[in-house]
């Protein structure tokens, strides 16, 4: 029961930062979603430095499987690619999935390796 | 308004995700981290749908469509675990797992995103020819 709270009261703050973060950014690049971008590159850090710190389990649920889990978005991210393939923006579809991957799959593993380092001390 | 119908739905998409991610068994075939690939699946099919139905009709009030889009949906799938564990894979030199399920994520995602979107369309167009 405690866990449904948890993660229920991390993805309702989730949704809602992602919300005002990709608004502000998509406000001032209207161009490339910098948004979806920034939250999910930001979360994966995050979730990356949370899981090599190794986090206790409660709080691992409320800021790991409820905010990051809802403050990153997968859904976006690939309609927005499909978006671009269908208006024939190949080349920046292109450039946004590379950076999508190459660095959020490099951050997770500079916040899981920091984390680490850091708990060594 | 808008914000309670994005945080309503990150409760909602947040436990849904939480509860698939406990349905499904961890100990996945071949190291696959089959419970988030299943709900990243699933959520693009879904917003690729929304985007085409839901999201522009104007006659749903607008805190329900952000609501179910940014929120439900934008919040049941999720990009930082992928990410995360890809690097656990590639941590435990599963080179070849990780690989399989970055690329089974990216292609998948990418057309189950285009299939529900053209899912959406299609019934769109129907529903146009049957008005008309």
């Amino acid at each position: 029961m405690i866990a449904v709270l948890l993660v229920g009261a991390g993805g309702f703050l989730g949704a809602i930062c992602r919300y005002i973060v990709s608004q502000r950014l998509s406000r001032i690049y209207g161009r490339f979603p910098f948004g979806t971008l920034t939250v999910n590159l930001l979360g994966s850090f995050l979730l990356g430095w949370m899981i090599g710190g190794e986090w206790p389990e409660s709080r691992l649920l409320l800021w790991g499987t409820g905010f990051m889990g809802a403050f990153t978005t997968f859904s976006t991210f690939k309609l927005e690619s499909v978006n671009m393939w269908t208006n024939k923006a190949y080349g920046k579809m292109g450039l946004y999935l590379g950076m999508s991957y190459t660095a959020g799959i490099l951050l997770a593993f500079a916040g899981y390796s920091l984390a680490k380092i850091a708990t060594m001390r | 308004m808008i914000y309670f119908g994005i945080g309503l739905g990150g409760i909602i998409g947040a436990l849904l995700r939480y509860g698939l991610s406990l349905a499904i068994p961890a100990v996945s075939v071949a190291h696959f981290p089959l419970a988030t690939w299943i709900t990243n699946m699933m959520g693009c099919c879904a917003l690729g749908w929304l985007s085409a139905r839901i999201i522009h009709n104007a006659q749903i009030p607008l805190w329900i469509r952000t609501g179910l889009g940014t929120g439900v949906i934008g919040s049941f799938t999720t990009f930082s675990t992928f990410s995360v564990e890809v690097v656990r894979l590639l941590h435990a030199d599963l080179w070849m797992p990780a690989l399989f399920y970055l690329l089974a994520s990216a292609w998948g995602g990418w057309l189950s995103a285009w299939l529900g979107w053209r899912m959406g369309a299609l019934q769109k167009e129907k529903k146009a020819v049957e008005t008309t």
